[in-house]
């Protein structure tokens, strides 16, 4: 569905959609009743009480200490804390939802960058500006950025988040209904903040297996990231039959490290992404901090595939023991997944 | 000030002819003269950021980026945002009618530090050198708030002089708000108790409140920004270890505030005009008051509602949300009192009074979309679109311009000495407030479709209301030069003001028009609470 | 009400009073030192927050930094409050060349602090531990994060140095004006001011102190 030349409303294209509009709908209501209380009031105030003639009488002032000045003072500062608290509430549980991704959602690697969208799918698929998704799958975006702050928003689903360098921020969905729809860069990014837009292409299930199908090749990123980890040389070091100067990272992914000085992390995304560029601010306890930094070698859409390796050597969804157990992944609905991005992606 | 020689009759001494030539006007120490170079200042920065205005809707007219580059197009809101917010409105009603009138409305002959007021000019000054430098040489580009790490390590603007012009002006407003705080406190005149204060005075004083504890916080953010744009040494840039989301939490401890340094001097100018031209004592005197000082504390608890979709955490979200709805009821305090104070009163719609009940209905406005904003589901999909354009528009056009245009209306008289043609400002008031809603009002729809702020190319589904946008801006950029002509124009040929001509109370009232010198001659003694109207004193204009 | 006594110099026009006048100063030089507390204040808050996020990089950096001399300078420091707070002492007493001697006793202290700042900014550069190009902390842990230590480190002391430098300036005025006579028992404002600018700048150090030079030492590292 191509966008109209003229709407008034963004398409309701997401399961937020239709929820977030019906608080617009209470706000409004609230505000021009307010809007048109005042506005006729103060209208008919300055009509009706029109100083006519020269020798008109000097008002008596209202005694505001009396209990109807008090009652009025306690009536107009209540009535709009209870309406602006229900605001809040909903606004707050609304938001809570939206900011927090279900634990099934098929995942997505957004990398920002003057002035593009990179799209990197866990089967390998790779996209600029352009997001194919299914309909009706929960969607999560995981978003970094290689320069200044960006900021993916999707009108026709009413969510948008920061994208920022040197961390990682999510976004989820789950649209509604088949179509083109606007991606805007919402925070302002510098000379061509206007034209890094794009659009998300949401497809029925069995379109979207066959785009999907058609842009493979290159394997998972997960398989990506093992290639890298060899190639870089992790491998010589990061195993489990090494020489234990480095840790096993089999196993590690979701658990939490125990590190130099007593304090625990998660090894969760932006902890290996730390630990790859800045190999010594986190030193697992018992290890040198001998291991050099890839601060420059590795790119932003290099780090995301050596974080799916990592992923994909982790233990299991549900088991709580290191090694890796036989737990089955569940299998999402897409059939052309390889088992180390089903169980990246089932994962959380 | 070429047209003061004129100003006031040759047998009255006033403070315009008190002395003469340049060189009394840049060294005076006179509180009046004093608001008047800032009148001056201020009016140019004010015209400066409108003609960047009418370029940016020119532009805007059409989907294509065709009047000018985008990095043109960039340079232009952000020198709009740069000198409208430091250069004209946090300065505008301070620096001029609070810099005027407080001394005279307290009972004083001058603000406590005569000196400190004339250098808080002086850095003023030099701040908008260092601004219209940059503007010359070539502009910067990095939007008013000056996200890192776009603005160290992106830009290709002047962000180091841009960041030191902010900086210096930044303590002009410090010495301001420093300067009425120790005036309210030990210049009042004999009897002229806290409660007896003009809601003016109390307005002001709570924006003084802002000024001193949070524009230092700026200005270290801004030193620590140019040190960072200098030398890249990692305070705010990932690429070495700062983080881009305390660069803005710094921001914005001040920048929010320093939306309530533009809005509550103008509340404090509402409650005057109203009061006036009801000729009734405002409805809940203490509440307007205290709602002033309230804004001014719950106001540096909010600023983390710019940060909803930053990836702030959703707690603090949470918090700085229902932070947001408590500081939005003492603004409706002040709208439900305002109203209820016109109730049987005796109203006469001046130019003044059409202002500020102008300035009533879009703050309203401007308000109560405030609170779509502060809703965090809502504020989601609503950051970052001309939702918020217009929202802050209405909040500091709509609400700190029109108060400011009341404020000069009101005092023209008193300031000067001199009428103004009342049937050409009264049908300005109506073109601008026309105006202002055909510019802005179309936005918050654009707003809720989703238009991003700051594109300088958009797809052509939102061109309709983009047209009546920029139809309306024209109509309001027309609107705002009728009042230049006809208050200049009065300075030479208006009607001589009496010393009260709109029957108001106050002790500024009671000063001839233009004052002297010394504001009275015996310090006045105070024996009544403020608006106590009594029939002799209504004259003139009605 | 205009007193029919006479009007001391030192009264400004638009003052009713001697103790209005200095009431007013008192309170404004209070709220300014406010506003100082809220300008080193953003910067106390980005060293906690950047403290937190990388621990290793700011105990092994703090390292770096020379014990001795910070603890002298502080030790300087506290004697120069010392001295003026006698100065403030002696000029309400009316003491003209007590005032000069002390003003000369913290003029001499605070240039010794400003000396020894000196000396160690000097150190730093030897060691190519300013941040930037030349940056280069091979004993650091976490280097990567490490310059954001010595940024925070030179933006700290070095506004304090700033304030420092500033208040020597107005220490040669206030002795230049002392000379003259200008302070009196029963007027001295200026002096009475810049004690307080003096003992605000102190307690700045006080902070900075152990924040960037304690906190987190490695013994024998």
């Amino acid at each position: 569905m191509e966008p109209k030349s003229f709407q008034l409303f963004p398409e309701q294209a997401s399961t937020f959609a239709p929820t977030v509009d019906a608080l617009y709908a209470y706000l409004v209501l609230v505000s021009a009743f307010f809007s048109l209380l005042i506005a006729v009031l103060v209208v008919y105030f300055a009509v009706k009480y029109r100083k006519r003639s020269a020798d008109d009488p000097i008002p008596a002032p209202i005694d505001e200490h009396s209990t109807g000045g008090m009652i009025l003072e306690i009536v107009w500062s209540a009535i709009p804390l209870g309406l602006s608290m229900i605001m809040f509430g909903w606004g707050a549980s609304l938001f809570f939802t939206e900011s927090r991704p279900p634990a099934d959602a098929m995942e997505i690697y957004v990398t920002g960058k003057q002035w593009m969208w990179k799209i990197q799918h866990m089967e390998g698929n790779r996209e600029i500006n352009e997001l194919h998704i299914p309909v009706n799958r929960n969607i999560k975006l995981t978003m970094t950025s290689e320069d200044v702050l960006h900021d993916f928003f999707v009108p026709a689903f009413r969510t948008k988040s920061d994208v920022l360098p040197g961390r990682y921020t999510t976004e989820w969905f789950r649209a509604t209904k088949p179509g083109k729809y606007h991606i805007f860069c919402a925070e302002y990014c510098g000379t061509k903040h206007s034209g890094m837009i794009g659009y998300v292409y949401v497809m029925e299930q069995a379109q979207y297996d066959q785009w999907l199908a058609g842009g493979m090749g290159q394997g998972t990123l997960a398989e990506q990231g093992a290639q890298m980890f060899t190639s870089l040389g992790c491998v010589t070091c990061h195993t489990s039959d090494a020489n234990g100067r480095c840790p096993n990272l089999k196993g590690i992914y979701g658990t939490m490290v125990a590190l130099q000085g007593g304090a625990k992390v998660k090894a969760d995304d932006a902890y290996i992404r730390e630990s790859i560029l800045y190999p010594e601010a986190k030193v697992v306890e018992g290890y040198q901090p001998i291991m050099p930094t890839f601060k420059g070698l590795v790119t932003e859409d290099g780090l995301v595939k050596l974080i799916e390796y990592v992923k994909s050597i982790g233990p299991k969804p549900g088991s709580t023991t290191a090694a890796p157990s036989a737990a089955p992944a569940k299998a999402p609905a897409a059939g052309s997944m390889s088992a180390a991005a089903a169980a990246a992606q089932s994962h959380e | 000030m070429t047209a003061t020689p004129t100003i006031g009759t040759e047998t009255e001494k006033n403070y315009l002819n008190h002395q003469h030539g340049l060189k009394s006007w840049l060294l005076t120490e006179d509180h009046k003269r004093i608001a008047l170079l800032y009148l001056l200042s201020i009016t140019f920065f004010f015209f400066l950021g409108g003609l960047m205005a009418v370029l940016i809707r020119l532009e805007l007219a059409t989907p294509a980026g065709d009047l000018v580059e985008s990095n043109t197009y960039n340079k232009l809101f952000t020198m709009h945002g740069v000198l409208m917010i430091f250069f004209f409105l946090i300065p505008s009603i301070p620096a001029v009618l609070g810099n005027f009138l407080i001394p005279l409305m307290i009972g004083a002959k001058d603000l406590a530090f005569p000196k400190i007021n004339l250098l808080s000019w002086y850095i003023y000054i030099l701040g908008g050198i260092f601004t219209v430098y940059v503007l010359i040489v070539g502009g910067v580009d990095t939007g008013w708030t000056f996200y890192t790490p776009l603005s160290t390590s992106y830009s290709n603007g002047y962000v180091i002089a841009t960041g030191l012009g902010i900086f210096i002006a930044g303590f002009s407003s410090i010495l301001t708000g420093l300067n009425f705080i120790v005036t309210v406190h030990r210049m009042r005149a004999p009897g002229m108790t806290w409660f007896r204060l003009p809601l003016f005075v109390w307005a002001h004083y709570a924006t003084s409140l802002i000024q001193i504890l949070g524009t230092p916080v700026v200005a270290v953010t801004l030193f620590l920004l140019v040190l960072e744009r200098g030398f890249h040494i990692g305070f705010f840039d990932p690429a070495y270890g700062g983080d881009p989301v305390l660069y803005q939490h710094l921001f914005w401890f001040y920048s929010h505030p320093a939306v309530y340094i533009m809005i509550l001097p103008s509340m404090g100018v509402v409650s005057e005009v109203i009061s006036t031209f009801t000729q009734k004592k405002p409805f809940g005197y203490t509440f307007i008051a205290f709602s002033s000082v309230a804004i001014a504390v719950f106001g540096f608890l909010v600023w983390g509602h710019h940060l909803y979709v930053s990836s702030q955490s959703a707690y603090a979200g949470m918090v700085f949300s229902l932070l947001s709805y408590i500081v939005a009821i003492p603004s409706a305090i002040k709208v439900f009192n305002w109203t209820t104070t016109m109730y049987k009163g005796s109203v006469r719609m001046t130019t003044p009074m059409l202002y500020a009940l102008g300035f009533i209905g879009l703050f309203t406005i401007g308000g109560l979309t405030g609170l779509f904003l502060a809703s965090l589901g809502m504020d989601v999909h609503l950051t970052d679109t001309y939702f918020v354009v217009a929202h802050f528009h209405y909040v500091m056009v709509g609400g700190a311009v029109m108060g400011y245009l009341a404020g000069i209306h009101f005092w023209w008289p008193k300031m000067f000495g001199r009428m103004y043609p009342e049937s050409w400002s009264r049908l300005s008031a109506i073109i601008i407030f026309l105006g202002f809603n055909l510019t802005f009002f179309p936005q918050f729809l654009l707003g809720y479709m989703g238009m991003p702020r700051r594109y300088h190319v958009y797809p052509p589904e939102f061109q309709v209301f983009n047209v009546l946008s920029s139809a309306g801006a024209s109509v309001l950029g027309f609107g705002f030069v009728i009042p230049f002509v006809y208050l200049t124009w009065s300075l030479f040929y208006g009607e001589k003001a009496p010393a009260n001509p709109w029957g108001a109370t106050g002790l500024e009232w009671t000063t001839q028009s233009p004052p002297t010198y010394d504001n009275f001659a015996v310090t006045p003694v105070v024996t009544q609470e403020a608006y106590q109207y009594s029939t002799e004193e209504v004259a003139h204009v009605g | 009400m205009a007193s029919t006594a006479a009007v001391p110099t030192f009264l400004k026009h638009h003052f009713e009073s001697a103790d209005q006048q200095k009431g007013a100063s008192g309170i404004g030089m209070w709220l300014f030192l406010v506003t100082e507390i809220m300008f080193f204040g953003g910067l106390f808050l980005a060293y906690f927050v950047y403290r937190q996020a990388y621990p290793a990089a700011f105990a092994s950096a703090s390292s770096k930094l020379n014990l001795p001399l910070g603890a002298a300078n502080t030790v300087v420091l506290i004697c120069s409050s010392l001295t003026m707070a006698m100065a403030v002492h002696s000029a309400a007493l009316g003491k003209q060349k007590l005032i000069i001697f002390y003003l000369i006793a913290t003029l001499f202290l605070g240039g010794a602090f400003l000396g020894v700042k000196a000396y160690e900014y000097h150190d730093k550069w030897e060691h190519h531990e300013i941040p930037g190009e030349n940056f280069d902390c091979e004993t650091c842990a976490d280097p990567g994060h490490a310059p954001l230590f010595f940024s925070l480190y030179f933006a700290m002391t070095g506004l304090h140095a700033m304030h420092m430098i500033i208040g020597v300036f107005i220490i040669f005025f206030l002795i230049q004006q002392a000379a003259k006579g200008a302070y009196t028992a029963k007027w001295s404002t200026p002096v009475e001011m810049f004690g307080l600018y003096w003992h605000f700048v102190d307690i700045v150090w006080i902070f900075l102190f152990p924040l960037l030079y304690l906190i987190d030492r490695v013994p024998g590292k």
